[in-house]
């Protein structure tokens, strides 16, 4: 089963199997960036610690990077967002992806807000 | 934080908010940036610049004491004609920029929000017989896109005598309003003063009009950019003479060397030294390879390395559909088809000198009435 944590920095981390897991950027985290024209992608192979910044996002306004939220290697990137940047603003959460990494320490994901408590923490902000 | 007399509208149209020169201002509405972009070059966008500064020269001498703190002939500006003009410094640098119009003896000016406390005190200190007045109780809306004038008609027919870049009182449905055939998009536009407390009824009835949307200050941005024009503290500031920000035009004959009154301006000497034998370095247009922004402060190099000017303004342009950038670089390297390097992110993005502006500009000075061809008249 599939369980998606999100950070305080608005990134989310949806593991299927417990051993690696997809990243990206929260619903919110689009709409407070605006029409996302570019994305500069990591290359497969790249090992990050929690934190680090993982990918370049620049709306037409402003310039964002998108850190991962738990340490890891890339095994795959989702290379359509090189092309149709926009697919981040239409599905944050599911084909705007942005890479998947092997876990350093699959234990960082508990760390991370359940949705429900994301949804607590962004309904705070405003 | 001040608040436009819009600001309701703009909470309930559900605009995201942002501080602007100290006001909460929209940033975009929930179309987003580029959809309100291109409206406004295919159809007709509504902006609230209500942030903007606005503020009467009264007296018999307005126009004496203006031209000494402005390279611009507004002593033979006619009644309701408007210039796009700058308040220069003692170093020939800018200190804003600004449009002035013509009211017979007296002359109303519209200031950058940022600048207008700075302005303000700066008219109050250099100009001694002419009052200055300035009009908070104004809101500032503009309408702007080749469908500004079929709306702005059905409301106000009379306004089909408006040329670019001249202004008239006008009343719309019934609300008056000062009204200029002016803009800064690159499209043909008006921009309408009105009193604060009728600004609501007038925006909501533009609104109502089928080609109208409302844009933000982003859009604003964006649509500026694409048509080369330069905002004051990005693209000019008092470290860059109006002869290097390639805005020279706004000194005016008169005021050059061998013309009828040459300098009496601050910074004469540097601006006029600078108009005979020109600046070191330019103000330019480029091209990026490649899909990514490219940013203020970015370095613009040669192959090897070596920096020839900085970047003031870019973004991936809406109607472009790629990267432009305008900045200033060294006069050698300032011809249009110069191949350049842009330093992002510690890579080289190879990039080519342009003339501006990215998208040409569509003034208009007359309103074009169907099958009429010779209503419109290109203006630039």
């Amino acid at each position: 089963m599939s369980d998606t944590r999100y950070s305080s920095d608005h990134e989310w981390a949806r593991s299927e199997d417990g051993k690696s897991a997809t990243i990206g950027i929260t619903d919110y985290a689009q709409e407070q960036l605006g029409d996302i024209v570019f994305v500069e992608l990591p290359e497969e192979g790249d090992s990050f610690d929690a934190g680090d910044e993982v990918a370049v996002i620049e709306s037409v306004k402003a310039a964002a990077e998108l850190k991962t939220p738990v340490a890891g290697t890339v095994i795959e990137i989702n290379s359509d967002l090189e092309d149709s940047p926009e697919t981040v603003n239409e599905s944050p959460t599911e084909d705007g992806w942005f890479c998947r990494l092997e876990l350093s320490d699959p234990s960082e994901l508990d760390d991370l807000m359940s949705e429900e408590e994301y949804e607590e923490f962004t309904s705070n902000l405003e | 934080m001040l608040r436009s007399p819009l600001h309701d509208l703009h909470i309930e149209l559900g605009a995201k908010m942002g501080p602007f020169a100290g006001f909460d201002m929209p940033l975009w509405y929930p179309s987003k940036i580029v959809a309100e972009h291109k409206h406004t070059r295919s159809q007709a966008s509504l902006f609230d610049i209500s942030h903007m500064g606005q503020a009467s020269i009264v007296g018999e001498d307005s126009a004496t004491e203006l031209e000494s703190l402005i390279p611009t002939d507004l002593k033979s500006l006619s009644l309701h004609r408007m210039h796009y003009c700058c308040f220069t410094a003692e170093n020939g640098g800018i200190l804003d920029d600004l449009v002035i119009a013509c009211l017979g003896q007296d002359y109303f000016v519209v200031m950058n929000a940022a600048r207008k406390e700075h302005d303000l005190n700066h008219l109050r200190t250099n100009i001694k017989k002419s009052a200055v007045l300035e009009h908070t109780e104004n809101a500032l809306i503009a309408l702007q896109g080749p469908k500004a004038t079929e709306v702005l008609r059905r409301l106000t027919p009379e306004i089909c005598d408006l040329q670019f870049m001249t202004m008239g009182d006008f009343a719309i449905r019934g609300v008056p309003c000062i009204v200029s055939r002016s803009g800064y998009t690159g499209e043909d536009g008006f921009e309408i003063s009105m009193a604060a407390e009728t600004a609501m009824k007038l925006a909501k009835d533009l609104l109502n009009e089928p080609e109208v949307m409302p844009a933000g200050l982003g859009a604003r941005d964006s649509l500026r950019l694409e048509a080369g024009l330069r905002l004051y503290g990005q693209d000019m500031d008092t470290t860059t003479t109006p002869v290097e920000a390639g805005i020279q035009w706004t000194i005016s004959k008169s005021r050059r060397n061998g013309g009828a009154r040459p300098g009496g301006f601050p910074g004469a000497d540097v601006i006029l030294e600078q108009l005979t034998n020109g600046a070191s370095r330019r103000f330019v247009g480029m091209l990026p390879q490649g899909r990514a922004p490219v940013r203020t402060g970015t370095d613009i190099c040669l192959e090897d390395g070596e920096t020839i000017g900085r970047v003031t303004s870019g973004l991936v342009a809406p109607s472009v559909g790629s990267p432009i950038a305008m900045g200033y670089i060294d006069r050698d390297y300032a011809s249009p088809g110069t191949q350049i390097s842009l330093l992002l992110r510690g890579k080289h993005v190879p990039a080519e000198v342009i003339r501006l502006p990215f998208v040409k500009h569509r003034y208009q000075n007359t309103v074009k009435i169907q099958s009429n061809s010779n209503g419109g008249k290109s203006n630039v």
